[in-house]
């Protein structure tokens, strides 16, 4: 191969791509820009002050000393922003959006509820209405409506007021109650001794009541980082995803630019010079390279000036992954022109696949989110291995060990791009 | 004698059925310019594509004096210069960068690449044009930018795919100079082209090629001798024999 001949195609090609604003905006502004707003709003740097609040509505239609702790619980939870708007203020309010999930609570639930906690009255029922747009958010609110209101009614169970009327008012149908001899044998020996027990002890205020049922453990949390004292920088994990997503729109604009080559007949020149075909190949696959890792590096360079990105792990393997991107996103190009035909056409079909893959890969959003079945396809995707890659290296902090991996990953799809390339390339020149 | 450069003989090349060209044989002497004319789809830019490898003949051979025309990187390419058909120039670079970048394709390097690049400019009158982007460049200039860059090696051969087309007649003059030039320091040319009245003017030697067969192959004089009867002589115009040779039925 003749080092003169691609040191001159590398130059020229950079020469070609620096002189277009338009793609060194797209590949150089755009990911930096677009990074920044999914880094902010997924975590920004380092742990948020005040965790996100799903909006709820409650709307207290009993008014009793239940419901009303079950209010007073659900407005102190840090989970939640809470509103009280009537049944139809409610309904309007999931309607526009405003909330996410609205809880209606019916008159008589706390008789009711009480009744049904130990088995013997009718469920009353609740109303949950929700944006179904939000459905992720549902699951949690319903959890935690469960909590406390578990909490509320057990804690009235076995020391409110109402609580010592129910276990009378149950102890005297317990007869007409259909459950089995023994059940309501031990029933009536648990509700003789708790109004033994409430006969001995004075009724208390809410505040200094038992806390009746309540989870049993406490939650200790702590986000896994690199170290114990580095938070975790949602920007690292979206300049990887955006810096890999427009490295390879840059790529695409390379292949496309070697099909325009040949439709302006430069190719012609190229092809009459006593250059060989390898050379011509690795010519564009360095120029490439070039670029995409200008691009890549760029990205994380801005990420650790304005973000405090930091590559935690191993610098090495940090490099190491970077180039394995670049290479990859290289013969990605080189496939694009040998396999398109047009300029146009190709570009829209390549953007579509780039589109893909960056989805994917998890580039646009965690690939834990994805199905089981469609995390174990998304490993034959190679954007997947450069984020997984970058991110290990970065915020994860792990070292050299968790970069050989992805590294092999990403040049066995670029051995496997440029072989194709290789291949399928049209090398007469009519 | 003159020292024979090119030798074409017996070109072959097909395209799934289409036979494009069919025993294309001639050849072009140094210090000579060879017209080679033709209709529309008869078999030129093919057979210039095979003479400069860009197409691999079925059969047939492209004899560089005397010696046969081998793979991609075949030293002989060396001494032959290609001006294609289409402005193939990069719009975005200067017109010193699109030079310098090509002579590097001929292993061309530091002051011998500045010196070809100097005297290629100085050649087709654009010295005092080269780091101006070649987007700015009207057609003409580019055309003769175009020119240049097939002149950066210093080649013996220079294949010319009708490098005249879409100039005024101030570019064309200017590249016809800029041919007598060349022709005068002994390269051997060959032109391809459309415009009957430059092969007139320029061509030496004139290969009339029709449905990939040459049907042609004489000095401009002996042409008219061809043309039929009651028409020939002295006046008769080119073509007016190119048309008595290839017919008039439309070729698009």
């Amino acid at each position: 191969m003749a080092l003169t001949q691609i040191l001159a195609m590398v130059r020229k090609d950079l020469q070609v791509y620096y002189s277009d604003r338009r793609s060194v905006i797209m590949s150089f502004v755009a990911p930096i820009a677009i990074a920044s707003f999914l880094g902010a709003v997924t975590g920004g740097r380092g742990a948020p002050a005040e965790p996100a609040k799903i909006p709820i509505a409650v709307v207290d239609q009993d008014g009793s000393t239940v419901t009303k702790a079950i209010v007073s619980a659900v407005q102190a939870d840090k989970s939640l922003q809470v509103t009280t708007p009537t049944a139809e203020g409610a309904r309007e309010a999931v309607k526009r959006g405003d909330v996410t999930v609205a809880v209606i609570i019916p008159a008589g639930f706390g008789q009711a509820s009480g009744l049904a906690f130990f088995g013997g009255g009718a469920k009353p029922d609740v109303s949950v209405l929700y944006d179904p747009s939000h459905r992720a958010e549902m699951g949690l609110v319903r959890g935690l409506m469960t909590q406390h209101v578990m909490e509320a009614v057990s804690r009235e169970m076995f020391g409110g007021g109402s609580g010592r009327q129910l276990v009378d008012q149950t102890l005297q149908n317990l007869d007409q109650n259909r459950m089995p001899d023994g059940q309501r044998a031990m029933l009536r020996e648990l509700l003789t001794s708790a109004q033994k027990f409430y006969t001995q002890t004075p009724e208390t205020e809410t505040a200094d009541r038992p806390r009746g049922i309540s989870l049993p453990y406490a939650l200790i949390e702590e986000a896994v980082t690199s170290g114990n004292d580095v938070p975790y920088n949602g920007y690292a994990h979206s300049f990887a995803g955006m810096g890999i997503q427009f490295l390879l729109f840059a790529m695409i604009d390379m292949g496309v630019g070697i099909l325009l080559e040949r439709q302006r007949g430069l190719w012609k020149r190229l092809r009459s010079a006593p250059i060989s075909r390898t050379s011509l190949l690795v010519g564009k696959a360095l120029s490439s390279s070039v670029i995409a890792l200008a691009v890549l590096l760029a990205a994380f360079l801005f990420a650790g000036i304005v973000f405090g990105v930091r590559v935690q792990g191993s610098l090495v393997g940090f490099l190491a992954v970077s180039a394995g991107c670049a290479l990859m996103a290289a013969t990605f190009g080189l496939l694009i022109a040998s396999i398109g035909k047009t300029p146009g056409g190709s570009r829209g079909v390549a953007s579509l696949a780039v589109l893909l893959m960056v989805m994917l890969g998890g580039a646009w959003m965690p690939t834990f989110i994805f199905p089981a079945w469609l995390q174990r396809v998304t490993v034959v995707v190679p954007t997947r291995w450069a984020v997984d890659g970058l991110d290990a290296m970065t915020w994860r902090g792990l070292g050299i060990g968790a970069a050989v991996m992805p590294t092999l990953a990403l040049i066995g799809f670029a051995v496997l791009f440029g072989s194709l390339a290789l291949a399928r390339f049209r090398w007469e020149e009519a | 004698m003159t020292p024979l450069m090119l030798d074409i003989r017996k070109l072959r090349k097909s395209f799934g059925d289409l036979v494009a060209v069919n025993d294309v044989s001639f050849t072009v002497a140094a210090g000579e310019l060879v017209g080679l004319l033709g209709p529309n789809g008869a078999g030129k830019t093919t057979t210039v594509s095979m003479i400069t490898g860009l197409i691999r003949p079925d059969s047939g051979a492209v004899l560089v004096e005397g010696a046969p025309l081998g793979g991609d990187t075949d030293p002989k390419k060396h001494r032959i210069g290609l001006v294609p058909q289409d402005l193939a120039l990069y719009d975005e670079l200067s017109a010193y960068a699109n030079l310098r970048f090509f002579g590097a394709l001929y292993n061309l390097t530091g002051k011998a690449l500045d010196d070809a690049i100097n005297a290629a400019l100085t050649l087709v009158g654009l010295a005092d044009r080269g780091r101006d982007a070649v987007r700015t460049f009207s057609g003409g200039m580019k055309r003769r930018l175009n020119l240049a860059a097939g002149l950066l090696h210093n080649p013996d051969i220079l294949l010319l795919d009708e490098p005249t087309v879409g100039v005024d007649p101030q570019s064309r003059n200017a590249i016809f100079d800029n041919l007598e030039e060349l022709k005068a320091r002994g390269k051997a040319l060959l032109y391809t082209t459309h415009y009957m009245e430059e092969a007139e003017r320029l061509a030496d030697r004139i290969v009339v090629i029709d449905h990939g067969r040459v049907v042609a192959d004489d000095t401009l004089s002996g042409m008219r001798r061809l043309a039929p009867a009651g028409v020939a002589g002295a006046h008769v115009s080119l073509e007016a024999v190119f048309l008595s040779l290839t017919g008039r039925s439309l070729r698009d």
